[in-house]
């Protein structure tokens, strides 16, 4: 299948061609303002580069940062209302009690409790209250409320009463847009319901993008479908993503280490993604980033997505080299992009680690004479830094004592050597572009979570259950059946509770239908 | 340790921090406690904390606590009053009125619930606790030692179901308590040991709720200037840096209503080439070498801690891969007595080691 992938990353937007496993191009340029213009552009340039007719492209997959950008800056958010179905429990901390007030204001701050809810072993703790919702709903609709959110508690184990609520307020908002917290999260309602406003608050900003792509790609003769990834480097189609755009804020860093795992044929490895100011340090799996522990703040919200595990040091190809003999400093300041002009190498007055490199004749950049009389004891002292905040940072995030490798990509991974202590250092093919290679090789995924009761079953009856309903998800979204495997699977006895009732946690991927 | 002798707002932070390395890997996220004594401290102000010795000899004391599964805390949250109804329950069965709240359990999320309770009925809440850290059950208490019944107890739920316990011991109390959370829906607000201040003089441990702002503030200061936290816990608080390293495996399965398993950890940096096992149910309860040596045991406390952040880890949140600080602080030398050892040593969670203190091992 022949396909483009591609990364609007902050400064560049990259795009690859691919037909089957093999890469026919890959460019960048640089991202605009509106996005699309850059999307077009490198898409064009693509094209032109690898030859391939528009008419022969099956798909576009696209990675993007713009929806959790519009969250971290707090803009294109609209105004939301909270209902959480919850009453009599709950009331003690409403809806975005834990947020900044920043973004409590952009999303309006505005909620409502109402009778309802779920008890961990599916009894219902309130019955619906139908002209309770119908009075919400009239509030909502004289607020001028046009986006709802609605949580409950312990929906991830029965969803019906969102989805009851839903109906019951179509009934007088015919015109609202949903977001259903069973849809989004996990267990832990705050951050459940915290996923669920947020992306409620999205749902204006992926009409237009999911519009303004359609477009992009209309313009530059492109008529296949295009489908945008996800956390965990799964795709969405464009209705998906439409309604669901939290699901991509993770996508940057999962891009670029699926990527490096694609581009070297690694699928255990410790991946450095070196950039202009920062490198990001990530551990793969079986192919696929491992996993935060902890809670992610998003934008100051707190939230329980699954997040790849990266450490990221302020480290770069534009980092500043400064002082001199014990007092020299390498970083944590950047040139940043100015490294164009900044820079000794490029006729700037800056040493910066990337003339560091080329004054020691191990990378190829730049106008190398105008780093002629730089002090030889100088700049190996600045390399031997410079190898050891990489080296510390691989060996947090090594994962076993197996000599795995060292995956070097983006721009700056001029810096990596070709070992670090016991590991071998890959800089495959196209490392530059590795996250728009990650976004084009994207797999379809179906996930379960919730509490299973193992009182009348067994542990394995249970994630049989699991694993059949994890693929039945996969294949509506879009998996080929045969193609189905587990990704990952696990389950949590739940602490201080008899009746062995278990947290059944549970992936599995396809390829793309077609 | 400079004693804490009100709680503001700008320390539930350090509380909730020190709260969770003193639930030694269980007792749940302080977080919602946390958010709750966050929310009443700013509609009545900073919650005093007092000694115990400046309790009058015939005040009256409660404890209050959650019991049942905090993770179905995080998804069911209270709807507020349940603590201060089993409260006034106990209250109405004494026949009169309480004149300070008490943290049961310095641990996890029993560590905030009180603050909240205590900031939304203004009394003051005593600087001690019945643990020290946490435990998995209730008799498990300092008050047990000292023959303290914890009944009459009350249980209260978000329904305004309100329950009154009386057993013929403390454990007989746990068993029927135990049942009644899971028909509460997994977890209950429950009031119960109600002392006089000459029986808590005897009967609790001291200091504690000044310990667990001290820790918190400590983790939270040394992560700030990007150094690791062990070298000034164990500096200030007498404790051990056991290990350092990853989790190389966590195996674990269910008996008898608790989480159980063994944590593997290889070591890094000074700890390279060796290592070691954690065993577990809910809290960490033994650290051993390959060998089968005993570092640590409980009474005394062992707690996880992110290496690069000093977070505290939960034996639930635990996975292949994590970098940690495996950290040990001597137990209350109350718990080291042979009553003591009975009611928590390593015998009676099953492990076949003797108990002896941390820093002789």
């Amino acid at each position: 299948m022949i396909r483009i992938g591609v990364d609007v990353g902050g400064t560049n937007t990259d795009a690859v061609m691919m037909d089957g496993d093999k890469i026919l191009a890959g460019v960048k340029s640089p991202t605009t303002e509106d996005v699309m213009g850059g999307v077009a552009e490198s898409i064009t340039k693509v094209l032109d580069q690898s030859g391939v007719p528009a008419a022969q492209v099956a798909a576009v997959m696209i990675g993007t940062t713009h929806f959790v950008n519009a969250v971290v800056e707090r803009q294109h958010m609209v105004r939301t209302a909270a209902v959480r179905l919850c009453l009599p429990a709950a009331q003690c901390l409403p809806p975005m009690v834990d947020w900044p007030d920043d973004i409590r204001e952009a999303v309006g701050g505005k909620f409502w409790l109402a009778k309802g809810g779920h008890e961990f072993d599916g009894r219902e703790i309130n019955a619906l209250d139908m002209t309770e919702l119908d009075g919400i709903a009239a509030e909502i609709g004289a607020a001028g409320i046009n986006t709802i959110a609605i949580s409950s508690i312990f929906s991830p184990v029965n969803d019906a009463m969102e989805r009851q609520a839903m109906a019951q307020f179509k009934k007088r908002l015919p015109d609202a847009n949903f977001t259903l917290s069973s849809e989004i999260g996990r267990l832990g309602i705050l951050e459940r319901e915290n996923a669920a406003i947020m992306n409620a608050s999205l749902r204006a900003l992926s009409a237009k993008t999911v519009q303004a792509f359609t477009k992009a790609l209309a313009q530059v003769g492109l008529t296949c479908p295009y489908y945008i990834t996800q956390n965990d480097g799964t795709l969405m189609n464009r209705d998906f993503v439409q309604a669901y755009p939290v699901l991509t804020f993770a996508s940057g860093p999962t891009n670029s280490m699926r990527g490096a795992s694609f581009l070297s044929g690694e699928s255990d490895a410790i991946v450095v993604d070196i950039g202009g100011t920062t490198t990001d340090v990530g551990a793969l799996v079986k192919g696929f980033p491992r996993q935060a522990s902890t809670t992610v703040d998003v934008g100051g919200v707190r939230t329980n997505f699954r997040m790849p595990d990266v450490y990221s040091i302020a480290l770069g190809g534009g980092t500043i080299v400064a002082g001199e003999g014990d007092s020299m400093t390498v970083g944590p300041r950047s040139v940043g992009y100015r490294i164009l002009q900044d820079a000794l190498v490029f006729g700037g007055d800056t040493l910066t680690t990337t003339d560091v490199v080329s004054a020691l004749g191990l990378a190829d950049v730049g106008d190398t004479s105008k780093l002629a009389g730089l002090d030889k004891a100088h700049l190996e002292n600045a390399k031997a830094r410079i190898d050891e905040m990489v080296h510390n940072a691989v060996e947090r995030m090594r994962v076993s004592p197996d000599p795995i490798p060292i995956l070097a990509v983006g721009g700056g991974s001029i810096l990596m050597p070709d070992t670090m202590g016991d590991l071998n250092v890959i800089r495959p093919e196209y490392y530059s572009v590795a996250n728009a290679v990650g976004a084009a090789i994207g797999q379809i995924s179906g996930e379960v979570d919730r509490i299973f009761s193992l009182e009348k079953t067994t542990r394995e009856e249970a994630l049989a259950e699991a694993r059949t309903e994890a693929t039945q998800k996969a294949i509506t979204a879009g998996a080929h059946p045969d193609s189905i495997e587990l990704l990952d699977q696990e389950d949590v006895p739940l602490a201080y509770l008899p009746g062995g009732a278990t947290r059944i946690r549970l992936k599995v991927v396809g390829s793309m239908n077609g | 340790m400079k004693p804490i002798k009100q709680i503001e707002l700008g320390d539930m932070g350090h509380i909730a921090l020190g709260g969770a390395f003193l639930g030694t890997g269980g007792g749940g996220d302080p977080y919602i406690g946390k958010l709750m004594a966050e929310q009443a401290i700013r509609a009545t102000g900073p919650v005093p904390v007092i000694d115990v010795d400046d309790l009058d000899d015939d005040a009256l004391v409660v404890p209050v606590a959650m019991m049942g599964a905090p993770t179905v805390m995080l998804e069911k949250l209270p709807r507020g009053d349940e603590a201060i109804s089993a409260l006034r329950a106990l209250e109405a069965v004494l026949g009169r009125k309480a004149d300070a709240i008490f943290t049961i359990e310095a641990g996890g999320l029993n560590s905030t619930i009180p603050i909240a309770v205590a900031a939304a009925t203004g009394l003051p809440i005593v600087d001690g606790d019945g643990m020290g850290r946490a435990f998995p059950e209730l008799q498990m208490v300092s008050m047990t030692m000292a023959g303290v019944s914890a009944c009459p107890m009350t249980m209260a739920d978000e329904k305004g179901n309100a329950i009154t316990l009386n057993t013929v011991d403390n454990l007989s109390t746990e068993k029927f308590a135990r049942s009644i959370t899971v028909e509460m829906g997994g977890a209950g607000l429950i009031a119960l040991y109600p002392m006089t201040g000459a029986e808590a003089k005897k009967a609790t441990l001291r200091g504690s709720m000044s310990l667990i702002h001290n820790i918190g503030k400590i983790v939270e200061e040394e992560q700030a200037a990007n150094r690791n936290c062990a070298d000034r816990l164990a500096r200030e608080l007498n404790g051990i840096r056991l290990f350092e390293g990853r989790v190389m495996d966590v195996d674990r399965r269910t008996t008898g209503g608790f989480a159980r398993g063994t944590a593997i950890i290889q070591g890094l940096d000074s700890f390279e080439g060796r290592e070691i096992r954690l065993h577990f149910q809910n809290e960490f309860l033994v650290a051993e070498t390959e060998d089968g040596t005993a570092l640590a045991t409980t009474p005394d406390l062992i707690c996880l801690l992110d290496l690069e952040t000093g977070v505290p880890i939960t034996t639930e949140t635990m996975g292949y891969g994590f970098r940690v600080i495996v950290f040990g602080l001597p137990c209350d030398p109350a718990w080291r007595s042979d009553h003591g050892l009975q009611l928590v040593g390593p015998r009676y969670f099953g492990y076949e080691h003797d108990y002896v203190p941390i820093e002789d091992l």
